[in-house]
């Protein structure tokens, strides 16, 4: 193969971990492993399902199951406030509002025939090909990185806490800035959404 | 646990945001691809935040920072997607070829649809 | 002021007059006629004073002065000046009938809207010559004489409405440059030879023998001259050129530009001189032109077409005087030929514009012109005598003066000098000695003894116009007296006449004209019989607009710009068989339009075929080639944005691809 290069600038990383997963093969997975593969196959079964169904709001409805099991995978990786914001937001919200902006451009109830456009087979093969690609190279580079989710559980690396802290002390100038973001868009879509004669009436 | 499994979950779900991106019609279909492929990002940057364990947590930063991007996003998305169907009376991302040449992006059918969506 | 001062203002004086005039000509008209006239006065005033104070002779008494201006490279070009006999001595008969033209000027041109540029052209062609004249640097008198040929072209020009005049101006402006081209290659060429654009120099370098090829530069050389002075073979836009204005005609094309070739060959002599051939090619040149045009003067119907053929054949025997090697001769004559030549054009102006036409066989038709315009009749019959060198006028004198150097020539008298040009000169000069007597003597006797119906009346003719006929008629009437004075200001030959000569030459100008007379007797019978055209000008209008509509409708009205078929001419019994050649020119036209214009005219539309039909198909070519291709690249443009972002996908997987294969060095 020809990812030696790659695995060499993945070797580069920290040490302790990347010597450790020698220790580790593919064919006698962990718990977690086993876990996150179940998860991860329902997640990626509901996402394609997501994008090749026929019926529009069954769509928004397996993005439902993908973004939850994304959590569920956040969880597994020790981010557990991620996983509780991609909740929240995403699940809460972001599906939410789609189901709002499908019913409010008339999305028909049921299949539809044309739910797909003429451009679905180049789509497909920029798609595998990316894929085939994108783990092709990601393989390649980090098939003996070893991630130590025990340490890191144990550090409470995703906990609130540990999430505050680095977020308010490192991070305080961007989230600021981001929240005025949030409120230019919050502008912006309500004046883009507004009728023309709202005011009138 | 390796790498490699939420990685290649991440790339797979990257590309399967970009088939849809690529191949739906319907533009709020289109707009949840592109959710799918942020959350592709997203685990990504919470994996590889995990293994370096570095001191700013620079991956799960920038994952809470996507997933508010992202919500802005689809706001904006959203309100442009409803104010092109009220023009056009049509979410249909195929119809709208104002940059092709000529004018073939404005059927009949879709001006009664127009109509009807305007009234 | 020194004399080397007042020699700068010469030209100087009328170059400002001209750059003022052409700068307040629109905003000041009322400045406009004192400065047309005031620095070409003041200017032949001070050619005079340089006259005067130079005392004549060349060589060791010439005036030399230079400044070199910035060093050029191998030959040196100095601003200098060479004032001996010739140069001072020409440059008053410039300034005289210069200034005579611009005061003539003032009345001819009264109401014409053109009279500022047209007065500043002439300042300014003024000035050009004088340069020339004065000049002692090669280059510095090639600047002047292109000037000259330029403004020539304008004042030919000046009548730009009409076809003739148009016409007219390009072909003198056209042919002249044929001549210019082989005449600044001989320039060049001399320079090279002589190391030097001084004419000093060059002289110094002619007479000893260090010329490398005399008769190469010579012949370029002459080219020019033929060219300028209108000799045969480049001689046909003279007549052409007679549809400028009278006044420019009678300055640019009789008495001054054109006698500048003449000028330049004996200011050069000893380079001439240095090749036997040259001057043999010099003397037959000048024995055809001479001949040639004479006859020609004897078939023109247009009464200034008449007077630029004879125009032509006095060049002629200027050449001729420089071909046998005597310089002085030939500008004694030039000085007198601009004299009576300059004052027959001037009257001439006056006649058309009392008859309303220009054309000879209207105008024998009319009687009582002589009694209307009494001063242009009594001045012009004397210059007529002294065209036709009858004695004691002043063309007697220096036709003689040629007439004498031929024969002292002919008989081996003159050193250096082949007999056979002398003997070609000679024989011609009597013949055409004959024919010019014939010439002037139809002139005047169709011109001032018509019978008929008056023309309408005009008035009286302007006082600016007949005073300026009668300065002219002084150096007409009397400058022959000049040959016993003028030796010590030229070389030194004798001027005076011969017994010979005089005999053979006044007779054959007496056997010319009572030929004619005779012949005008049995023909002017015939004229009441036979009318002739119409008088074309409206009366009461500026003399220059009679002359212009004249010049316009003599083709309309006769059939032929140069000749009228008029069976009372007596030039058309005289010449018999000859005549419709000599109208015609020759038909020198003919052959050069067969020669040059359709040859030319060929490869025109050959080029225009080639840049049509070949260099276009490349063109266009060029232009289909990327349509076809932007068609095919607009058949992707759908629109639709799936489709261009799975495109530009596609190329970041490829690319993506390829550079992880370069980076791990697959």
């Amino acid at each position: 193969m020809t990812g030696t290069g790659l695995t060499a600038l993945a070797a580069q990383a920290p040490g302790t971990t990347a010597l450790a997963a020698k220790a580790h093969g593919f064919l006698s997975p962990t718990g977690v492993e086993v876990a996150f593969l179940l998860v991860g196959l329902v997640t990626l079964g509901a996402a394609l399902v997501t994008v090749t169904t026929k019926q529009l709001v069954h769509a928004a409805l397996w993005l439902v199951v993908t973004l939850g099991g994304l959590a569920v995978e956040y969880l597994l990786l020790t981010a557990e406030f991620i996983a509780w914001v991609q909740v929240l937001i995403y699940v809460g919200s972001v599906v939410v509002l789609l189901l709002f902006g499908l019913m409010l451009t008339k999305a028909p109830i049921g299949r539809s025939p044309d739910a797909d456009s003429g451009n679905r087979w180049p789509a497909l093969g920029v798609a595998v090909a990316a894929a085939a690609a994108l783990v092709w190279v990601v393989t390649d580079a980090f098939r003996a990185t070893w991630i130590d989710l025990e340490g890191a559980a144990a550090a409470g690396e995703g906990s609130t806490k540990v999430t505050g802290e680095f977020l308010f002390r490192h991070w305080v100038l961007p989230f600021e800035a981001l929240s005025v973001l949030l409120l230019a868009a919050l502008v912006g879509a309500i004046v883009l959404s507004r009728r023309e004669n709202g005011g009138r009436r | 646990m390796h790498l490699v499994y939420p990685a290649v979950l991440a790339a797979l779900l990257f590309c399967t945001g970009l088939y849809g991106v690529l191949a739906r019609r319907n533009a709020i279909l289109v707009l949840m691809s592109v959710e799918l492929m942020l959350n592709a990002v997203n685990l990504n940057l919470v994996a590889f935040d995990v293994w370096l364990r570095d001191e700013l947590h620079a991956g799960q930063a920038l994952t809470l920072f996507t997933i508010a991007i992202a919500a802005a996003e689809i706001g904006i998305g959203l309100a442009i997607v409803l104010l092109v169907y009220r023009n056009r009376g049509t979410a249909d991302i195929d119809r709208l070829r104002d940059l092709a040449e000529s004018g073939q992006h404005t059927e009949p059918a879709d001006r009664e649809r127009q109509a009807e969506a305007t009234a | 002021m020194t004399t080397t001062t007042t020699a700068v203002l010469v030209p100087l004086l009328p170059f400002l007059g001209a750059v003022a005039g052409l700068l307040l000509g629109r905003r000041a008209p009322g400045f406009v006629r004192p400065l047309a006239v005031l620095p070409t006065v003041a200017a032949a005033v001070l050619a005079v004073v340089v006259a005067w104070r130079q005392g004549g002779g060349t060589g060791e008494k010439a005036i030399d002065a230079a400044v070199e201006l910035t060093p050029t490279g191998s030959v040196p070009i100095d601003l200098a000046l060479h004032l001996d006999g010739f140069a001072v001595l020409v440059a008053v008969l410039v300034g005289v009938v210069a200034s005579c033209v611009q005061l003539y000027s003032t009345a001819y041109l009264r109401d014409d809207p053109r009279y500022p540029s047209y007065a500043a052209l002439v300042s300014l062609f003024t000035a050009a010559m004088m340069l020339v004249v004065y000049s002692g640097d090669l280059m510095v008198l090639l600047v002047g004489w292109e000037i000259m040929g330029i403004c020539s072209y304008f004042l030919v020009g000046h009548y730009w409405e009409t076809e003739a005049a148009r016409t007219a101006s390009l072909k003198a402006f056209l042919v002249t440059k044929l001549g210019d081209v082989p005449f600044l290659i001989g320039i060049l060429a001399l320079a090279a030879d002589a190391g030097t654009f001084r004419i000093n120099g060059i002289l110094t370098a002619a007479v000893s023998g260090d010329l490398a090829h005399p008769t190469l530069i010579a012949l370029l050389l002459l080219a020019g001259v033929a060219g300028k002075s209108a000799q045969f073979p480049l001689h046909t836009w003279l007549p052409d050129a007679m549809a400028g204005p009278t006044p420019v005609s009678a300055l640019i094309h009789a008495a001054t530009m054109v006698a500048a070739g003449v000028y330049f060959i004996a200011r050069l002599l000893p380079v001439f001189a240095a090749s036997a051939a040259a001057l043999v090619v010099l003397a037959v040149m000048a024995a055809v032109t001479m001949t040639g045009s004479a006859l020609a003067a004897l078939a023109q119907d247009d009464i200034k077409r008449v007077l630029a053929y004879s125009t032509v054949g006095q060049l002629g025997y200027m050449t001729g005087a420089l071909a046998v090697g005597d310089r002085d001769a030939a500008v004694f004559h030039l000085i007198t030929h601009g004299a009576f030549k300059a004052l027959l054009f001037l009257g001439a102006g006056v006649i058309i514009h009392a008859a309303g036409t220009n054309s000879l066989a209207a105008m024998a038709r009319t009687g009582g012109l002589a009694k209307r315009i009494p001063d242009a009749c009594w001045t012009m019959t004397v210059a007529l005598l002294a065209l036709a060198a009858i004695p004691p006028f002043s063309g007697f004198f220096s036709k003689e003066a040629v007439l004498g150097a031929a024969e002292h020539a002919a008989d081996g008298g003159t050193p250096g000098i082949p007999g056979a040009a002398g003997w070609t000169v000679l024989a011609a000069g009597l013949l055409t000695a004959l024919l010019t007597a014939a010439y002037a003597t139809r002139l005047w006797l169709l011109a001032f003894r018509g019978k008929g119906p008056e023309a309408p009346a005009h008035g009286r003719e302007p006082a600016a116009m007949n005073a300026v006929l009668w300065v002219l008629f002084i150096p007409a009437l009397g400058l022959g007296l000049a040959a016993w004075k003028l030796p010590d200001w030229f070389d030194g030959h004798s001027l005076t006449p011969t017994l010979t000569t005089s005999v053979l030459g006044t007779g054959a100008a007496l056997v010319g004209g009572l030929l004619t007379y005779g012949a005008w007797r049995r023909t002017a019978a015939l004229a009441a019989r036979t009318p002739m055209g119409a008088v074309a000008a409206d009366p009461g209008a500026s003399p220059a607009v009679s002359e212009e509509e004249a010049i316009a409708t003599h083709e309309a009205v006769y059939g032929d710009i140069a000749s009228a078929k008029d069976p009372a001419d007596p030039g058309r019994l005289l010449l018999g068989p000859l005549h419709r050649h000599a109208a015609a020119g020759f038909h020198l036209d003919a052959v050069y339009d067969a020669l040059f214009v359709r040859p030319v005219r060929g490869a025109a539309r050959l080029a225009h075929f080639l840049d049509r039909e070949v260099v276009e198909t490349y063109v266009r070519g060029a232009s289909t080639a990327p349509g076809l291709l932007g068609a095919a690249v607009r058949k992707a443009q759908t629109g639709n944005v799936q489709t261009y972002l799975s495109a530009l996908l596609a190329g970041s997987v490829v690319l993506a691809v390829a550079a992880v294969l370069v980076a791990t060095g697959a």
